[in-house]
């Protein structure tokens, strides 16, 4: 764009007359004041994010190494590591760490794959297309505070699950108390967890899907390629930077997994749904203990990061 | 081979429908179920009738809510917290990108990057320490003509708007955007006499308009459906936004209608304006992904 500019702006300046110190002395009152512009539209949200996302994940990394708490007449001191190895000698903290790597482990496969199973469903024009699309996205845009109480109705042993199993199977199926039993709790916080959010991710794979070029498939079909060998060959290696940011993103969020067991279970039954960030708000909110809630946060944040370069560098490999 | 073509999309239908069904039918139940007495919605889930609007239907479930909750009181709140957050995270996010994408200016790209980094920070890790932070910020007051200077932001509403104004990914959207309108549109506005602010307003916004719908809904969700921030930053009842609502059916003798009521009441506001914007909302998500 800059280039076919260039030459309408060339002939422009000898036709206002001046040597080349007028042009130049024009051009810098305006420079002088795009940068000042520039600057000053770019500083309210540049000063917003300083303010309330650097600053404090730099104070949080300090809070860690200290014994800050909410509110306490004590100086706030320098402690160390203390926080750190009250945390890992902590076994609620390492079954939190357990039950957040199983969450993401069953999760991030099975809501990716069904997200694309139903942008696939939608991405072509048909009759209705957009009722599909506005169903299919109604999970996400309804609370997951509205979406945990809901299913913490129907997943009461005299629930609608245990009512619908039952009727599907003709009676076969007996369910469990799916909440209440350390066995089935964290696979109905997945269920409904996947429930939620596969539309959001169902976008991310159309607008993927809707960046492949149609041609491509004309000409596999000229091939005589099948539906299989269509998305094989062409989707498939079509979805390469999607599929990244799709596994990235459902990986950070089912780490982050809080307002469902918050709503639901509250950690229990013994522990088999506590989550770090659960046991970080639990300790840094309810016990006012910031200082080992800000450790907890800064390991959960260590392992976003080191999962999410992990994920990039394979993704990177494959090309 | 034509009847082959039939048989699949019959197929792709059959299988669109039972995803439909799925993702509709929580949502369908909750509808339902605020409407009828408890007794009913339990002897309703055996049958198809737990979906169905039939039986002893009426809205007394809602006027109960209202007199268990403050609910009016939750809604203006949450209304009022939403619409500010989203009026001015347009206008400041949309400013921001329109200087990084169309402007040159010296250090922008540093200056991009370095928001675009914000986005790997998950909120959580940022609550407790930004709870502490907010806690010892000034808070000025005019009370009559003089100012007056308290320290702490808990329990306010500016706790609640402030600090989720300024976005990341809506600047990234609003960039991506501006990055595809020609920018000879500011070349021809600035013969023309006009200023940045000029251009910003009257050539680039009007034109920005599904990018717009999209980070209003971005920022109006989370905004809306907050839990987690007000639970730690909000105390008292008259300034407590809806979802906490939700707290108070926890307490004994729930009514399962009830809470089917409130969780309705809080849900259909935001389906409604979903479905208003969806078009321009999933269209432009999805061009803004195949820039990026």
């Amino acid at each position: 764009m800059t280039t076919t500019q260039l030459p309408s702006r060339r002939p422009a300046a000898p036709a206002t007359g001046g040597t080349p110190t007028t042009t130049v002395r024009r051009k810098r009152p305006g420079r002088l004041r795009e940068q000042l512009s520039g600057w000053g539209m770019i500083a309210p949200a540049a000063v917003l994010l300083l303010a309330f996302v650097f600053l404090p994940a730099i104070l949080g990394f300090g809070l860690a190494f200290t014994n800050a708490r909410l509110i306490s007449p004590r100086p706030v001191e320098f402690v160390g590591m203390d926080n750190f190895a009250r945390l890992f000698t902590d076994p609620t903290f390492w079954r939190a760490l357990l039950n957040v790597s199983y969450f993401a482990v069953v999760v991030v496969p099975v809501q990716s794959a069904l997200a694309l199973a139903m942008a696939l469903l939608i991405n072509k024009k048909f009759r209705g297309v957009n009722f599909f699309r506005t169903i299919y996205f109604l999970p996400v845009v309804t609370s997951m505070v509205v979406v945990s109480l809901l299913w913490l109705f129907m997943y009461r042993k005299d629930g609608l699950i245990n009512e619908l199993l039952s009727t599907f199977s003709f009676g076969l199926i007996q369910g469990a108390d799916w909440l209440n039993d350390p066995a089935t709790a964290m696979p109905a916080i997945i269920a409904l967890s996947i429930w939620q959010a596969a539309g959001f991710h169902m976008i991310i794979w159309l607008a993927g899907l809707q960046s492949i070029s149609g041609e491509l498939y004309e000409a596999a079909q000229l091939d005589g390629a099948s539906r299989w060998h269509q998305f094989r060959y062409v989707t498939w290696p079509g979805l390469k930077h999607t599929r990244s940011l799709v596994l990235v993103t459902i990986t950070i969020q089912a780490l982050g997994l809080f307002d469902q067991v918050s709503v639901m279970t509250q950690g229990g039954p013994l522990d088999s749904t506590t989550t770090i960030i659960y046991e970080a708000v639990r300790s840094g909110f309810k016990q006012q203990e910031t200082s080992y809630a800000s450790a907890i946060s800064l390991v959960f944040f260590v392992l976003v990061l080191l999962i999410s370069a992990v994920q990039r560098y394979l993704t990177r490999e494959k090309d | 081979m034509k009847n082959v073509l039939r048989l699949n999309s019959i197929g792709a239908m059959a299988v669109r429908i039972l995803f439909a069904a799925v993702a509709a039918f929580p949502i369908v139940f909750m509808l339902v179920s605020s409407l009828k007495p408890d007794q009913q919605i339990f002897g309703d889930m055996s049958s198809v009738a737990a979906f169905l609007p039939i039986g002893n239907i009426s809205l007394d479930n809602y006027t109960a809510v209202f007199d268990r909750v403050p609910a009016a009181r939750f809604l203006i709140n949450s209304v009022g917290v939403s619409a500010v957050t989203v009026v001015l995270g347009i206008f400041i996010n949309s400013l921001c990108a329109f200087a990084l994408s169309r402007m040159q200016v010296r250090g922008k790209r540093v200056v991009f990057t370095a928001i675009l980094a914000t986005l790997i920070v998950p909120f959580q890790t940022l609550a407790l320490p930004l709870v502490w932070w907010v806690n010892q910020l000034p808070y000025f007051e005019l009370n009559g003509f003089s100012l007056e200077i308290s320290k702490g932001w808990l329990d306010t509403y500016q706790v609640q708007i402030i600090p989720f104004i300024a976005n990341a990914f809506s600047i990234y959207l609003y960039h991506q955007y501006f990055e595809s309108i020609p920018k000879e549109l500011d070349e021809a506005a600035r013969i023309d006499g006009a200023g940045w602010f000029k251009i910003y307003r009257q050539v680039v916004m009007p034109l920005a308009g599904p990018a717009t719908a999209t980070v209003a809904i971005l920022t109006f969700l989370p905004a809306w459906n907050s839990y987690l921030w007000p639970l730690m930053v909000v105390q008292s009842e008259e300034l407590r936004p809806v979802m906490i609502g939700i707290q108070y059916f926890f307490q004994l003798n729930v009514s399962w209608g009830e809470v089917m009521a409130y969780a309705s009441l809080i849900t259909v506001p935001v389906v409604v304006l979903f479905i208003a914007f969806q078009r321009s909302f999933i269209n432009s998500i999805a061009s803004s992904g195949v820039k990026g």
